[in-house]
This record gives structure tokens, C-alpha cells and sequence, in this order.
């Protein structure tokens, strides 16, 4: 019987006082704390079913939202995303402008939220003193806890009177000519969405990234040094370059987060489905169409073509996010710890 | 003799055999230096530039959120339900009751699920294919818009019982929370040391036990830390209880009712057309994010302390 050194002989003393054929006290004892094998398999079952239930939550948010969206997925087919008419009232339903709303405000999001996340990234890794960098990666931690409903509320009411009043004339004083920037400006509108969703990403990205980049070898950094490099030229070439992949990784994951984020969208986009060149007309996205409409949506058909909107948004983040996923496992996987 | 000092020049009718030594103190190369730190000098820039940039927009929310809501949070606040339009005063006590009730709800189903599938992963999945998809889909479900969370839900429970409630909040939550609580305490299971394991092993120790008191426990200051930080981050969310927990503007216990909720409320309140509507989602954001901040920062000084420093 398999047995430590140190209790064998009680193991032993045990065996002797029992009776012919019976288990041991000590045998009976841990037997009677749960010791038998059927124990052992109930535990690593119910482990297991715990592990499943993650398939099973995809696969039921899947299931669910193919069901519910049948009507609208039979009346329309593929063409519903190509539609442009969104008329609850006639029951004429087409996604193609929530489609473009949530294409231009990520992108510009992106836009304006990728290369100071980067810079952030670098300045955290590379440049800042030791002694500057746990509080900063702190605060920059504290703004990717802030309920979005929060954001939400302070575009409200300080962003949107910003770009309506000062932001808005500026950028068509100066831009106007692109041709972009016209209209009426209402504060409300593209440009006060993908503001935003750049404040509220950039966290994301920069923390991700920084992790990226720390995870780089400090051989690397010491070598281009040695060679005479500047340390710009040293971010280059020995940091950037090794973390490509997987700081496209982390920006693609920033794009999954605001591809889907609804309430702060939602307060300030205008929710109306126009697709407009001018970044003050208003818009709506995919999720901010939901969140504005689901509960007031008359009828069955409205209501499922919401849900078949809903199961676009679920199958593009999945597909985003696997993505991204995949990316920044291939350069963080069996890196040493890092230094902080 | 051909090889020369680096810095001298090569002698006359010698160049030909040899490439010259690189002169560095020649026009072309103190020019080539010079716009090398000067692009040096601008990137740093930039980015302390960027640093600022978005240090600039989180101090404008912080000040601003305190500073109105501190100016509008008063006694009523935590003691008074919502007052008809129109009526000054007024309070959200019964959206804090709420969020507590269905956070509660929330975790009391997410945490288990989630700890136990942490668990699978860490002690029983070891290089197994399942583990690795099952981990792969831990991530994607985190990455899922919690609007679809709310209409998935909404579709399942909402529509057979015919009515909003807490309960269906409480799951649409609990879901959200499952995979940030898995992928932590996979993580802190895997910085336990193997041979405690075996000690425990050795001495006759059923595997259950083992895992549950001596890898678990090991491994808890990391696990409250993952769950804390599940908690905060669902605390905030607004999109999955729109249909589900739905709000209400009185008191309400039952989890087969709608039930208010500090987010929700703070949404409604900031989009309605009334000034002292509006000073409520302040003083609500401020409430809130105190709770949150607090929930963090706690974990930070938690996390500080190490996994194994509690128990070795």
C-alpha cells in the first residue's frame, strides 16, 4: 500500500491489529473522509462540467440568438446587412447602416487611440524613471475600470459641448474642405462617439502592449545599444520589431472591445440610422441600435431582426477575438516572468 | 602596412585595396549623428507627449465626476427611493439595495463555476486538447459585447417567464464574471509548487482534498484577487441588465420582480431632459466608482503581497 516513510509504521501497527481480511483503521479512517476512488472521480467530473459549461454558455448564446432571429432571417437572408431601409413601421428592416456606424467610429477610434497608446507603451517600458512607472501603469488601470455607463455621462455633458462649441467650428474652419466635417453640428455624432471609444480603449491597448513589450528579451535591447544605436533606434529595432505581432494583436483586441461597447456609444451618437460622410451627422451602431430600440420594439419581426443584429455583433467579436487571442498567445507564451 | 588606427586616414593610393575607415569626424557623418538624436529627441517626446494626452482626459473625468457629485450626493441619496418627475429631492437607495441583490446573485452563481473550471484547467487538464479549448473559449466569451449577453439572456429567460427580474440579472452577470474567474485561477494554480502536491499526495491524501486544501488554499490570496476583480468589472455594467434586471423606481426584494440597479439608474437619469435627474447620475457615477475604486485598489495591495507569502 503506498505509503510515506514517516507513517508507514503506524500504516503497519494498524494492519496488525485489524482483523483477517478487514481494511486497516487507518485505511477506514481515510475511507470515511471521502478517500475511496469514487470521490476522487465525482470531484474531477464536476470539475470538469464546471469546464464544459464555458462551451456550453457559447454555444446556448449561439443557439438562442439563431432561434430568435429565425423570422427575420427567413424574411431577409443575407441581404439583411446590405439593406439600407430600417422602417420599424412598414416592418422594412436593413442593417447596412448600424454596419457602417460601427465600422467608422471603431476605425476612427483606432485612429486616434493607437499611437498614443503606443506612446504610452514605450514611454511606461523604455523611457519613464522606475520610480514614475507603478503609479502611472496605475491610473492608466483605474480608467479601464470605469463603468462605461460613467464615460457615458461625462461625454454627455462636458464632450458633447466641447466638439458642438469649440472642437466642431475648429476642425471645419480648418477641415472643412475635405468635406467631412459639415452639416449642422449638434455635438452629437460620429465625432463625439469615436472620441469616446478612443478614451475608453486606449487602457486595453497600452496595458496589452506594455506587457508585449516587456516581455521582450533585455538581450535584445543591450545588443542594438552595444552597436551604437540611439535609444530610439534601439526601440526600433529591438523592441518594436520583436513585439509586432503581437501589438497588432493587442490593437485588434481594443478593435473587438469597441466594435461591441454600447452605453457610452449610445448616449452620444444621436441613434439614427443615417450613413452620412460628415462625422457630426448622427448615427447609430450595431450595439447602440440595440440597447436604444430593443425595448420598445413593436412586433416580431422588429424584435428579431434587433436579435439577428445582435447575432452579428456576437459572431464578428468571436471572430475578432480569436483572432487577437491567437496573436498575442504567440508572443507571450513561454516567455520568462517579467521584471514587474 | 594596410591595416591603419580607425582614426587616421588610410595613406595615398592605398584606398584602392581597402574600404577607408569611416572618418566620424567628417561633415557627412556629424550631420548623419546629429539628425539621429535629434529624431531621438523628438520620439522621446512624443511620447512623454502621448503620456499626457491621455493622463489629460482620466484627471478631466476624475475632477469633474467628484466635483459634481460630491456637490449633489447628500443624506437623501442612500436613504430615499426616487422622487416623481418634477419633485426635487429624492434618492437611489433602492438601486444600491438592487445592485447589491443582484451582484450577490451574481456571484454566488459565477464564482463557484468559474473557480471549479479554473480548477479543471490547472490540476486535471494538464496539456490535454479540451483544456487548451477550453481556455481559448474562456477568452473569446470575454470578449463578448455584454448587449448580447443581455439579449441571449433576455431570449431565454425573460421570454418563457414573461416578465424582467433580478434572477435573469443575476445570470446575465454571473456569465460575464465565469471567464475572467477561470483564467485567474488557472494562473495562480499554476504558480503552485508541485511538490506540495506530492507532499500531500504522499501522506494518503485523497486528490480532492489535496486540490481543495492545500492547492486551493496555496493559491487564494491570487483567487480572491481574480474574483474582486471579476466583481468590480461587472459592478459597472449597464448593457446586460437593460433587459433583464430592467430597474424600478420603487423598492423591491423579489428576484422574480424588476429590480433597480445603480448603473441603470445612472443611464436613465443622464438621459432624461431633468436638471435634478441629472445632478442624481452624478452623485450615482461618484457612489459607484468609489465602490469600484476601492474593490481595485484593495486588490492591489492584496495582489502585492504574493501568492505564496500567506501560506508558506
Amino acid at each position: 500500500m503506498p505509503a510515506a516513510p514517516a507513517v508507514t509504521h503506524f500504516v503497519q501497527a494498524a494492519e496488525a491489529a485489524g482483523p483477517e481480511g478487514a481494511p486497516s483503521p487507518v485505511r477506514q479512517f481515510l475511507m470515511s473522509r471521502g478517500g475511496g476512488g469514487l470521490a476522487d472521480k465525482t470531484f474531477a467530473g464536476v470539475m470538469l462540467v464546471c469546464a464544459l459549461s464555458i462551451f456550453a454558455i457559447v454555444l446556448f448564446i449561439l443557439t438562442i440568438l439563431v432561434v430568435r432571429s429565425k423570422l427575420s432571417l427567413t424574411q431577409f437572408g443575407f441581404g439583411f446587412f446590405m439593406r439600407s431601409a430600417w422602417d420599424p413601421v412598414s416592418g422594412d428592416f436593413g442593417a447596412l447602416p448600424f454596419i457602417f456606424g460601427t465600422l467608422a467610429t471603431s476605425l476612427l477610434a483606432l485612429a486616434m487611440a493607437v499611437p498614443l497608446a503606443l506612446g504610452v507603451a514605450v514611454f511606461l517600458t523604455e523611457l519613464c524613471p522606475a520610480k514614475l512607472r507603478a503609479p502611472i501603469s496605475f491610473l492608466t488601470e483605474l480608467l479601464a475600470a470605469i463603468p462605461s455607463v460613467v464615460y457615458g455621462l461625462w461625454a454627455v455633458f462636458v464632450l458633447v459641448p466641447l466638439v458642438r462649441d469649440t472642437l466642431g467650428p475648429f476642425l471645419y474652419k480648418y477641415l472643412g474642405w475635405t468635406g467631412f466635417f459639415e452639416g449642422a453640428n449638434f455635438g452629437v455624432g460620429l465625432l463625439a462617439a469615436s472620441i469616446i471609444l478612443a478614451i475608453m480603449i486606449l487602457p486595453i491597448i497600452s496595458s496589452i502592449t506594455r506587457d508585449i513589450m516587456l516581455a521582450v528579451p533585455t538581450s535584445q535591447r543591450e545588443a542594438v545599444l552595444a552597436l551604437g544605436a540611439t535609444r530610439w533606434e534601439m526601440i526600433r529595432t529591438g523592441v518594436l520589431r520583436n513585439a509586432r505581432i503581437g501589438i497588432v494583436g493587442a490593437v485588434i483586441l481594443g478593435l473587438g472591445r469597441a466594435l461591441g461597447e454600447t452605453m457610452a456609444v449610445t448616449m452620444v451618437i444621436g441613434n439614427h440610422p443615417d450613413i452620412s460622410k460628415s462625422l457630426f451627422a448622427p448615427a447609430n451602431t450595431l450595439a447602440s441600435v440595440i440597447a436604444g430600440e430593443f425595448s420598445e420594439a413593436t412586433g416580431d419581426l422588429y424584435l428579431s431582426a434587433l436579435i439577428e443584429i445582435g447575432l452579428a455583433l456576437f459572431l464578428v467579436t468571436i471572430v475578432v477575438n480569436a483572432i487577437a487571442r491567437a496573436l498575442v498567445w504567440a508572443v507571450t507564451r513561454g516567455t520568462p516572468a517579467r521584471a514587474n | 602596412m594596410s591595416a591603419s588606427p580607425a582614426h587616421t586616414l588610410p595613406p595615398e593610393g592605398d584606398s584602392g585595396r581597402l574600404r577607408p575607415p569611416t572618418d566620424f569626424r567628417s561633415k557627412r557623418m556629424r550631420l548623419n549623428s546629429a539628425r539621429r538624436y535629434a529624431v531621438n529627441h523628438l520620439v522621446t517626446g512624443l511620447a512623454l507627449l502621448s503620456m499626457v494626452l491621455v493622463i489629460a482626459p482620466l484627471v478631466a473625468i476624475l475632477v469633474y465626476l467628484i466635483y459634481k457629485g460630491a456637490s449633489s450626493l447628500n443624506l437623501a441619496f442612500f436613504t430615499h427611493v426616487p422622487a416623481p418627475v418634477g419633485e426635487p429631492g429624492g434618492g437611489m437607495a433602492n438601486a444600491i439595495l438592487g445592485s447589491g441583490i443582484v451582484l450577490a446573485l451574481a456571484s454566488l452563481m459565477g464564482i463557484p463555476v468559474g473557480i471549479a473550471a479554473g480548477v479543471y484547467l490547472a490540476e486535471f487538464g494538464r496539456g490535454k486538447m479540451l483544456a487548451m479549448a477550453v481556455r481559448f473559449t474562456a477568452d473569446v466569451l470575454n470578449g463578448v459585447p455584454s448587449i448580447v449577453m443581455g439579449i441571449a439572456i433576455y431570449s431565454l429567460i425573460v421570454m418563457q417567464q414573461k416578465h424582467f427580474s433580478a434572477f435573469a440579472g443575476g445570470v446575465a452577470l454571473a456569465i460575464m464574471m465565469v471567464p475572467t474567474i477561470t483564467r485567474t485561477t488557472e494562473e495562480m494554480l499554476a504558480t503552485v509548487p508541485h511538490a506540495i502536491r506530492e507532499a500531500a499526495l504522499g501522506l494518503g491524501v485523497p486528490k480532492w482534498r489535496t486540490v481543495l486544501s492545500v492547492s486551493l488554499k496555496t493559491a487564494s490570496p491570487g483567487i480572491i484577487t481574480g474574483c474582486m476583480l471579476a466583481f468590480a468589472r461587472v459592478a459597472g455594467e449597464t448593457a446586460p441588465l437593460l433587459f433583464t434586471a430592467f430597474g424600478n423606481q420603487f423598492w423591491s426584494y423579489r428576484l422574480t420582480e424588476p429590480i433597480a440597479a445603480l448603473p441603470l439608474q445612472i443611464y436613465v437619469y443622464a438621459i432624461s431632459p431633468y436638471d435634478e435627474w441629472h445632478r442624481l447620475a452624478w452623485a450615482g457615477s461618484l457612489v459607484l466608482i468609489v465602490m469600484i475604486m476601492v474593490a481595485v485598489t484593495l486588490v492591489r495591495i492584496y495582489a502585492g503581497r504574493g501568492v505564496l507569502k500567506g501560506a508558506s
